[in-house]
Parts: structure tokens; C-alpha cells; sequence
């Protein structure tokens, strides 16, 4: 089996909530280079946004701050993506990646790692209170027969 | 996103379009209720063919719909659910709360 060369790309851009969309749609984009299927290019979008919600609203409550996404294609068809932020920074990490915890208020329901979890197959996240928080999730692309060329 | 508000016999129809993230529906929960509040339904439809993205901001809108139609007696039904979403909503496990058809 051919491996395929790796490749990145480094996205860096202030918390404003119009930043969402682009960062999972250029997220996406870079990985189409993999030949994913329509699906895995969905729950790359989808785990993106969440994470890089998180940075924009939990990270960054009452300012603006730089989040970065790293995206990088890895041995074995796997993608890497990285949110960071420098922002406020996880008490207690265990505790929110449990399904429904939230500090978010009525517009939040405490699921967006338990989707990064189901529509990834790993997440990693560090986080320092007062200096930040970075996620990092790995999926595997399912290997595609394609037709010779 | 958009919302498209069609009330008739005490059914509420709301069709929710485009992409439901944290930037899209920053107004869509207030729009939301103001539409239950004025039609007060006994049956609130929320119907998502129209939805070309959604994440975890449009769990939080499907269950204070939710709550919001459980404090006037009525039920919630959310309908035509794109497969992107419908991923999100299972991973979520809303259907044990919410009727999904
Ligand atoms: N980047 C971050 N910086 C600071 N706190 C965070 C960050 N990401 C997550 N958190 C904390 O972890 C909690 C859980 O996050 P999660 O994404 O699972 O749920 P949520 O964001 O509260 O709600 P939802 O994602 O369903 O809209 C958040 O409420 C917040 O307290
Ligand atoms: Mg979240």
C-alpha cells in the first residue's frame, strides 16, 4: 500500500463566532485531499465546530482571543486535527467531557465532547486554568478501493 | 439559519434552514419562543429538511423547545432530519427526550 506523504496546515484567527464556519469548512476542505467519504467529511466538520465553539465561547467569555487549528494527514490515512485557544482553561477536564455538563447557560446542553468523542475516534484534551486549552482529535479514514489508474 | 413560522389548529410548524452552530442561532432561541408564546400550540413541529449543518447549538434550541412546550402541556415533534444531524442528535441520545420522526 502506497503511504501518502504528509501534509499540514495552520489556520490562526480571532474568537468572533463568524470565524465557526470557516474553520470547519477550511478544516474539511484540506482534508478532502484524503478521498474521505461524504459521511467522514461530515463528523470532521461537525467535531470542529464543536471544539472551536468551545474555544470561542468557553474559552474566551467576555474578550477576544487567538484560536488556532492545526489539520495534519498522518500515517494510515489518519487525520489530526488541533483546536487551541489561550483562554480561561478547563478546572477540571474529567468532569466536563462527561455528557451534559455545562457552564454554558440555557444556550449550551454539555454535548459537544461527547460528539467529538462519537464522530472521532480519539480525543485528547489539556488544559491549564488561566493559560488555555487544546484539543486534539485523531479519526482514521476508512481505506477505499480504488479502481486502478 | 432561518426560521419559517406556519401556525394553523393549534399546530405550531417551524421550518429551521441553514446552519445551526453558536453564530447562527445566537437569536434563534428568543425567536423561538416568541413564536411559541404567540401561538401557545398544543403541537410544535419543528421541521429540519432545510438544515445544511448542525451541532450541539441545535440540541440546546430542540430541548428548551422541548421544556418550553412541557410547561404548556403540548408536545414536540422534530421531523425530516438531514443525516449530518440526525448523527448529532443520536450521539446526543435527544431522541429518548424528544419525539424524532
Ligand atoms: N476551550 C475551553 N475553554 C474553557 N472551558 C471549556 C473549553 N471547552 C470546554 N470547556 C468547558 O467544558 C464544558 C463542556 O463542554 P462541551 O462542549 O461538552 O459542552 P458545552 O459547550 O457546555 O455545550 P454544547 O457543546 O453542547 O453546546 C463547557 O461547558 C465548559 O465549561
Ligand atoms: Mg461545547
Amino acid at each position: 500500500m502506497k503511504t501518502r506523504a504528509s501534509n499540514e496546515v495552520t489556520l490562526e484567527f480571532p474568537s468572533r463566532s463568524s470565524n465557526e464556519s470557516f474553520a470547519r469548512a477550511a478544516a474539511a476542505s484540506f482534508a478532502a485531499q484524503m478521498d474521505p467519504t461524504l459521511n467522514e467529511l461530515e463528523d470532521i466538520k461537525t467535531a470542529v465546530s464543536e471544539a472551536v465553539t468551545n474555544a470561542i465561547v468557553h474559552g474566551y467569555p467576555d474578550s477576544i482571543g487567538k484560536v488556532v487549528v492545526k489539520v495534519r494527514i498522518c500515517p494510515e490515512n489518519t487525520l489530526e486535527v488541533t483546536v487551541r485557544d489561550y483562554g480561561r482553561g478547563i478546572p477540571d477536564v474529567d468532569k466536563a467531557r462527561q455528557p451534559m455538563f455545562t457552564t454554558g447557560g440555557a444556550e449550551r446542553s454539555g454535548m459537544g465532547f461527547t460528539i467529538m468523542e462519537s464522530f472521532m475516534d480519539r480525543l485528547t484534551v489539556r488544559s491549564v486554568p488561566g493559560k488555555g486549552t487544546s484539543v486534539v482529535m485523531k479519526k482514521r479514514l476508512a481505506p477505499r478501493l480504488k479502481a486502478a489508474k | 439559519m432561518e426560521i419559517n413560522a406556519k401556525s394553523a389548529d393549534r399546530q405550531l410548524l417551524l421550518e429551521l434552514s441553514g446552519e445551526i452552530d453558536h453564530h447562527g442561532a445566537r437569536d434563534a432561541l428568543r425567536e423561538l419562543e416568541l413564536a411559541v408564546d404567540a401561538a401557545l400550540p398544543a403541537r410544535l413541529v419543528l421541521d429540519l429538511a432545510g438544515v445544511t449543518f448542525m451541532d450541539s447549538s441545535g440540541i440546546a434550541l430542540i430541548l428548551r423547545a422541548q421544556q418550553r412546550m412541557q410547561m404548556l402541556d403540548g408536545s414536540v415533534l422534530v421531523c425530516h432530519v438531514p443525516p449530518q444531524a440526525r448523527r448529532v442528535l443520536d450521539a446526543a441520545g435527544v431522541g429518548r427526550l424528544v419525539t424524532i420522526r
